[in-house]
């Protein structure tokens, strides 16, 4: 029997599987599009990833991360449920120690990590717009018609540059349309949008911090080659993407999850059958303040296991009760 | 005449006691709420600071249940605050509202002017029965910030999680429902000693995070996400560089006599800011020093979404980061605040502290407070 940890990251864009094994090898794999469906796709990734495990596999540990890191965290039992954050920090120290500036663009988000020695130092999310993010990038490639694997390559193609105005989502469109009018060329948009994307990210979220070198970029964006190009021209130094770039959440949640399980010694996995339970989310609207929060209830096998969105916690609070109770 | 005024963290508590014993009417507007919000962002221009949009939300609630007289403070201060009553007027008297503004200010150094408006709100001209409802009103407001700081510092360490919540949440709600500042002191000193009997865990391994920014910001839980409250189920104590009784003490008391407290405030900000930048853009980069040299794990600077003074403090910030080794983070909230994705950023922050602490455990960090 294998001893294994699983890391799992339910993000906007993406949901992420990966296996590790005890040495804190990656084994396998898995990358689909959450689609909007959190529950179905956690669901379908672990059904999927328990016929590619085979049987001689023990799962030991779990965490989850992500923006739908609780409920994950919920449907299968998660010992360790961090943010996106510290996961891919800890991820990145995993693959390069001295790492110093992780860059992340993920679907929905984007960051970035300053490691100084060893210990995350300093961060910065996209705070008022997401623009630079893998889903904008996504809209931009289906509405030229090009597959987003092979968006990045164009880019390269590139041998003169247009300027695109890249402060937001839909003023970096506008322009984007308005240079496509004027009878540019389409490799030359895309590196400008490439470069309108990084000196954007590098104006929100790296404003007044210092990225030093070695610099690792992560996130499902990472794999547009164009991107990469466009930063370590204007960053002035290489850029690593790592062999699991766009996993890296997921890696980290199983390397917290492995340490998490080694202090208390067991773990809460449900096991994967809980791909065949039935999930079901109910929600409701509290009235008993003006503040209407809508208040979301989840069911398992019709047994409510969570309760969550209240702002006061009279409804969150009595999670663990009604659990008993139902049963 | 029925008084209202905005809401500001539990000022309201005091004010309702002030007047309560001038025999006064008020109409205490209801508790800040989405609702609230939605009709504040609804009238106020769009890209005004989240405390004014709250604030006229506040008039509209309260003048739906009766009031007819707004009571603010002036500021004649370079914050914008300063012009809010006068946008507030215009805003209340195109939505058809009849209602009187009273600003609480002396006009061009105007004395007199400021007693008749006092006393025209006080409903009286008896200047020592005016001083003893103010004197009363102060004494609950202190007493009221004491206990506040109290639950931001204790909450962490509860054995059983909620005791102290649910003797706040009571005081609270018993305070609103009686008149007259004697017998909201005693309550107070109730729920204080109810506080003090709730059993604590000191062995608990928690952090200490100082709020820096906007006086509004940092005392209104709901304009601040209830940051206090989130850190606290983070484990970590909580100190806010702002309280309202703090406010007072400098403008009424040390003011007057020629001394200010904030001295040590603008002294340790001098090498970054050396002049007022509006606000309280000066304040938030020399608490965030003084944090620092206190040996706090972290700062985090609340901001409502426009704010001048905050953006050149902000702008400033990293390299006080920097020089005095505190990470300091940055939030800026207004009505398009996704929630979501202040816990994660609070979550990854105290994930960050706690790293660090780790690393330096058998260093440094001896001289705590």
């Amino acid at each position: 029997m294998k001893k294994c940890y699983l890391g799992v990251d339910i993000g906007s864009v993406s949901t992420n599987i990966i296996v590790m094994d005890e040495d804190e090898k990656v084994l396998d794999t898995l990358y689909i599009r959450t689609q909007g469906k959190p529950i179905e796709t956690v669901k379908k990734g672990l059904s999927q990833m328990k016929a590619r495990l085979g049987k001689d596999v023990l799962i030991c540990g779990v965490g989850t991360t992500g923006s739908g890191r609780n409920l994950g965290g919920i449907i299968i039992g998660a010992d360790a449920v961090k943010n996106e954050i510290t996961a891919h920090g800890i991820a990145a120290l995993h693959f390069v120690p001295d790492v110093k500036t992780i860059i992340e663009i993920g679907g929905q988000d984007s960051k970035i990590i300053l490691l100084r020695n060893g210990v995350l130092y300093d961060f910065a999310m996209n705070t008022v717009c997401a623009a630079g993010t893998g889903s904008f990038l996504d809209r931009q490639a289906e509405r030229l018609g090009i597959p987003i694997e092979e968006f990045g390559k164009l880019a390269l193609k590139s041998k003169a540059t247009v300027r695109i105005a890249g402060r937001c989502a839909v003023f970096a469109e506008s322009d984007m349309i308005h240079k496509q009018q004027l009878g540019h060329n389409q490799e030359d948009i895309i590196n400008g949008l490439c470069e309108a994307l990084v000196r954007n990210y590098l104006n929100n979220l790296g404003k007044g911090k210092e990225i030093q070198s070695p610099v690792i970029f992560q996130g499902g964006v990472a794999a547009n080659i164009g991107i990469r190009k466009a930063f370590e021209r204007i960053l002035g130094c290489e850029v690593i993407v790592p062999r699991f770039a766009s996993v890296m959440g997921a890696i980290g949640s199983a390397l917290l999850a492995k340490k998490e399980v080694a202090k208390k010694g067991t773990t809460n996995f449900k096991g994967f059958e809980v791909a065949d339970s039935n999930y079901t989310v109910k929600s409701f609207e509290c009235e008993h303040c003006p503040n209407m929060c809508e208040v979301v209830e989840f069911y398992r096998d019709e047994i409510i296991v969570a309760r969550w969105g209240d702002k006061c916690g009279r409804w969150s609070n009595i999670n663990v009760q009604s659990e008993k109770l139902a049963q | 005449m029925k008084i209202t005024f905005p809401h500001m963290g539990n000022m309201y508590l005091p004010i309702k006691a002030m007047f309560d014993d001038l025999g006064v009417e008020v109409v205490v507007p209801p508790k800040n709420s989405k609702k609230t919000l939605e009709i504040g962002t609804k009238y106020s221009p769009e890209l005004i600071c989240l405390p004014m949009k709250i604030n006229l939300g506040n008039y509209v609630e309260s003048i739906e249940k009766g009031a007819d007289t707004i009571v603010v403070t002036g500021s004649c201060g370079p914050c914008r605050f300063g012009y809010f009553a006068e946008v507030e007027k215009e805003i209340l008297k195109d939505l058809g509202y009849d209602v009187e503004f009273v600003v609480l200010e002396a006009p061009d150094g105007d004395i007199k002017e400021f007693y008749n408006r006092i006393s025209k709100i006080a409903n009286t001209k008896n200047m020592i029965k005016i001083a003893k409802a103010l004197k009363g009103g102060i004494s609950v407001l202190k007493k009221i910030d004491k206990l506040e700081e109290q639950v931001l510092k204790l909450r962490p360490y509860e054995k059983n999680k909620g005791d102290i919540d649910k003797v706040y949440k009571k005081l609270i709600s018993n305070l609103e429902n009686i008149t007259g500042a004697q017998k909201m002191l005693q309550l107070i000193s109730q729920a204080q000693r109810d506080i003090e009997k709730i059993p604590l865990d000191y062995n608990r391994d928690v952090l200490k995070v100082g709020l820096v920014g906007e006086i509004y910001t940092i005392i209104e839980d709901f304009a601040n996400i209830d940051i206090g409250k989130k850190l606290n189920e983070l484990g970590v104590v909580v100190h806010k560089s702002h309280s309202t009784f703090r406010w007072l003490l400098e403008h009424l008391f040390y003011n007057s006599i020629g001394g200010t407290r904030e001295k040590d405030i603008r002294k340790a900000a001098k090498p970054y800011v050396k002049t007022m930048v509006g606000g309280h853009g000066r304040e938030t980069i020399g608490n965030t020093i003084i944090y620092a040299k206190e040996g706090y794990d972290g700062v985090i600077q609340v901001m409502p979404f426009t704010c001048m003074p905050e953006i050149v403090a902000m702008s400033l910030l990293p390299q006080v980061q920097n020089e005095h080794d505190i990470p300091v983070m940055t939030l800026i909230i207004d009505e398009m605040t996704g929630e979501a994705g202040y816990v994660t950023r609070l979550e990854a922050y105290v994930d960050l502290l706690r790293n660090r602490r780790e690393k330096y455990k058998n260093e440094k960090m001896l001289s705590w407070r």
